[in-house]
């Protein structure tokens, strides 16, 4: 248990922005964290969406990451097996402060988010050279 | 192993998905032909007159990392997902599944195996089966008698 991570997972009962009021399920997308030396990279499942659709706020050292997910079947619709539900995304990490948040950047393919987060200069790996006497 | 997204916010359902389980072979309900055991892609499952709709989400997959085939009645699914990154880099978190999954389900009703159109649109997968004729609602005219 050693390991310190540069993110921490904040529950959803945690949110500190406003609550949405649109009526419909919100999921929490599974994600995928890799760290470089030059930046964390997040992965997120969030199928279905539009790039546009995908809101990426930084505020205060929390990152929220927000899908909107249109409806896909009418209201009515006959379903004859119904495994899993379609409602937006939503997750909120804590950023520390190795993170330069202006160059975080984000690409959207395949139903993936990815973001890139880069580390500021200071915080990533430097060797230091020994010199002899 | 590959996750997906269950349906949440209807326990309800869930249940009922549940009691029926245990009474498989008692309820002749439609969705009960469908293989129960759940499994990789979660599907939704839909009719309309003309067509049976299947809809999975499988995020981060291409159609040519898919593979869908229809034989008789039987509908397959088949694909294979790889990690992010590559086995050296340091992971500080990883929930998304990766891995190959296989996944058959019997229509419940006769379809057209000539008429299956597959699409995926930023990760969901749709796919739309023609219902077979004689499984089409037909409309019967009534004539008046003389």
């Amino acid at each position: 248990m050693s390991t310190q991570t540069a993110i921490d997972k904040t529950t959803a009962t945690n949110e500190v922005r406003a609550e949405r009021t649109r009526n419909c399920a919100t999921y929490q997308p599974a994600v995928d964290i890799i760290e470089s030396p030059d930046e964390l990279t997040l992965f997120a499942d969030m199928p279905g969406l539009r790039p546009e659709d995908v809101d990426i706020h930084f505020e205060n050292g929390m990152l929220t990451i927000h899908g909107t997910v249109a409806e896909r079947q009418p209201q009515q619709t006959r379903f004859l097996r119904r495994e899993y539900g379609v409602g937006d995304f939503e997750r909120s990490f804590r950023i520390g402060e190795t993170i330069d948040a202006e160059k975080i950047s984000a690409e959207y393919v395949d139903g993936v988010l990815k973001l890139h987060l880069p580390k500021v200069a200071a915080a990533r790996p430097r060797k230091i050279e020994v010199k002899g006497s | 192993m590959l996750s997906t997204r269950w349906s949440r916010w209807d326990p309800v359902s869930g249940f009922r998905n549940e009691v029926d389980r245990l009474f498989t072979g008692f309820l002749a309900d439609p969705a009960e032909a469908f293989a129960r055991n759940g499994g990789y892609p979660a599907l939704n499952v839909w009719e309309d007159a003309e067509s049976v709709h299947i809809e999975a989400e499988v995020p981060g997959l291409k159609m040519s990392d898919l593979e869908v085939v229809v034989d008789d009645n039987d509908l397959t699914i088949r694909g294979k997902r790889v990690a992010a990154g590559d086995k050296n880099v340091s992971f500080h978190r990883q929930e998304r599944g990766v891995g190959a999954f296989t996944r058959t389900v019997r229509l419940p009703i006769a379809i057209d195996a000539d008429h299956v159109d597959a699409k995926l649109t930023h990760g969901v997968l749709s796919i739309k089966l023609a219902k077979a004729p004689e499984a089409r609602p037909r409309r019967i005219e009534v004539k008046a008698a003389d």
